[in-house]
């Protein structure tokens, strides 16, 4: 669905989203393991995948962080006069942020081709939308600020797909923002930190993983019209896996960034001497770090 | 104001934005008259959104756009700190040298103008502190249009700290266009006998006090005004050491962690043997800025205050 001129950016929960614009297993899990064959050189870590060539901005740590930079994406393809959009993903955790406040009357005052994605999967790490958010609807705040909205069920991938490209149009042709909600689901804690024991129980995750599961609702569909066979789906499952496995592989035989690397890929300027104008000491740590 | 239309002409990716740019003309008329020959579509009235609108220049630097955000004071920038602290030096380490954010962020950057604490911040050590940012303060205007060329120009992001007082100085100024590297400092007076390093309004305040010592008592101070803090040039400060062995510094940051103490390690580290006494200085008095007129004076490096702490330097 993406053009030339439509771009990514989204929070920390970046891996699909690096799949998805066609990041390589390989580098994606050097990145994880902290290796130098890394997407960032081992720099970033999880939360900080980028391919710029990618159209796709990260990868970002802090909750709601992304979405001034995501108005400033939409707003250099304004400036630029190009016919695009910038797809900014959040989390329902990230809506109740000042900075997407801020972002949104931006948007909607000086008309970005922005879509804001909320990705609502009903937890802020551990505490539930009810007990988080003021307001049934979090992309119905949107109208506050001008800004058309939608919601659909995360479950249901063509929805999903008619949903977007309605937004995406929205933004090509009439250069406007959307706020889309996606009620979604995360089977995990928030993190390797949560033991996800306090907030939820066993049974509401199995339960949609049972009914809900996107993967599995959409394999049922496609089989059931006879586009894919279940030999098929083991196949592209097998394969998947294998790929993964292989990318874990990749990864333990890649080596460690060297040392010097802690202080390259700070400045342009440094990293590109031929072109340096300044002057003076840029690092100040006594002594040098060793190669 | 010379600088910015310069580089408006010569790039258009080159655009600016902040509160009170457009048709205010600025709220120190720094902007004035970039609207009518630039037009709204690259000076732009932001709303009152620092975290917005500094979060969306820093998206747009990071898609090759090259823009100048306007804080109305320095202070503002607190409320879009995540932003400027956290987003605008971390992307591009982040993404492995992927990306990189071309912006420069001016405003004035000072106390000493009755506006109270919450206003009256210099921030510059804050930047000086985060790798991934560069930060000037000019103390001239002629400096300020030379650097701020030079911010324009550089590809990572450049916190530009101007000065109210710095507004209304009416140096000389070329038709001719020039720029000032980042990381050169300026001897601004010549001397033999004290060595006074100072960066922004304390310069000034600084050249103020050389002129005291000089005149009732006879002291030579040499005043190396640093221009740039991040980079820094090293090299200036310590040629001025080895001659005159005396040092004093002088900032209008809070002491802790202010610009000078980096200074003061950094002489004491490589100039230890040319020391003929402890390395003094004159910080702000380490409370919130004061609102009453004359404390505030007091409260920031004055000539006095300064000319006294000299005369320790020599002791």
């Amino acid at each position: 669905m993406m053009g030339e001129h439509d771009h990514v950016i989204t929070a920390y929960r970046d891996h699909g989203h690096a799949l998805a614009v066609g990041m390589g297993m390989n580098e994606c899990m050097a990145e994880l393991y902290g290796k130098y064959t890394g997407c960032s050189k081992g720099k970033g870590g999880s939360m900080h995948f980028f391919a710029p060539d990618k159209n796709y901005w990260g990868g970002h740590g802090i909750v709601a962080g992304q979405t001034p930079l995501g108005a400033g994406i939409a707003y250099a393809l304004k400036y630029q006069e190009l016919k695009g959009s910038c797809m900014c993903f959040m989390g329902d955790g990230a809506v109740n942020q000042g900075a997407y406040h801020e972002s949104l009357n931006l948007a909607g005052l000086w008309d970005l081709p922005v879509i804001y994605i909320i990705e609502n999967n009903g937890y802020s790490m551990g505490t539930s939308q009810e007990r988080s958010s003021a307001g049934e609807i979090l992309a119905k705040r949107a109208e506050g600020y001008n800004i058309a909205w939608d919601i659909c069920d995360g479950h249901d991938l063509e929805e999903v797909r008619q949903k977007t490209s309605e937004a995406m149009a929205r933004a090509h042709n009439e250069c406007k923002p959307t706020i889309l909600e996606i009620d979604t689901y995360r089977y995990r804690g928030h993190s390797v930190a949560d033991p996800d024991k306090t907030y939820r129980t066993k049974d509401e995750i199995a339960e949609y993983q049972r009914t809900k599961d996107p993967i599995n609702l959409y394999r049922e569909k496609l089989i059931s019209q006879g586009v894919l066979t279940e030999a098929e789906a083991k196949e592209i499952d097998k394969a998947a896996r294998a790929e993964a496995e292989e990318s874990v592989t990749f990864a333990e035989q890649s080596p460690f960034p060297p040392t010097e690397e802690i202080t390259r890929d700070v400045y342009w300027e440094e990293d590109n001497p031929e072109h340096k104008v300044s002057q003076g000491r840029i690092f100040f740590q006594d002594p040098p770090v060793e190669g | 104001m010379q600088a910015m239309a310069e580089e408006m002409d010569r790039d258009d990716k080159v655009m600016t934005m902040g509160e009170e740019v457009a048709q205010f003309k600025g709220s120190y008329k720094v902007t004035e008259g970039l609207l009518e020959r630039f037009g709204a579509k690259r000076v732009i009235d932001t709303p009152i959104s620092e975290a917005g609108f500094t979060g969306m220049a820093i998206g747009a630097a990071m898609m090759g756009l090259r823009p100048i955000c306007e804080l109305m004071f320095w202070s503002f920038s607190y409320v879009a700190f995540d932003q400027l602290f956290n987003n605008a030096p971390n992307v591009r380490y982040m993404s492995g040298g992927l990306a990189n954010v071309p912006l420069v962020v001016r405003g004035p950057s000072n106390g000493g103008t009755s506006v109270g604490a919450t206003h009256s911040h210099t921030v510059e050590n804050f930047a000086a502190n985060t790798p991934g940012l560069k930060v000037v303060c000019p103390a001239t205007a002629y400096d300020a249009k030379g650097l701020l060329k030079a911010a324009i120009c550089d590809n990572d992001p450049v916190f530009f700290m101007g000065n109210t007082i710095l507004y209304n100085d009416t140096g000389e100024i070329p038709e001719e266009e020039y720029i000032i590297p980042l990381g050169l400092a300026d001897v601004k007076r010549e001397g033999a006998d004290l060595t006074i390093v100072a960066h922004g309004r304390a310069t000034i305040t600084s050249l103020k006090a050389a002129e005291v010592l000089k005149a009732e008592h006879g002291i030579d101070a040499e005043v190396v005004d640093l221009r740039s803090i991040r980079p820094l040039d090293e090299e200036t400060i310590l040629t001025s050491v080895r001659k005159t062995n005396r040092v004093l510094l002088v900032e209008e940051n809070k002491p802790f962690c202010g610009v000078d103490a980096q200074i003061s390690h950094m002489i004491q580290e490589k100039a230890f043997d040319f020391l003929d006494g402890p390395i003094k200085r004159v910080s702000a008095v380490d409370a919130p800025a004061i609102y009453s007129p004359p404390l505030e004076k007091l409260q920031l490096p004055y000539p006095e205050r300064v000319v006294k702490e000299a005369l320790e330097a020599l002791k």
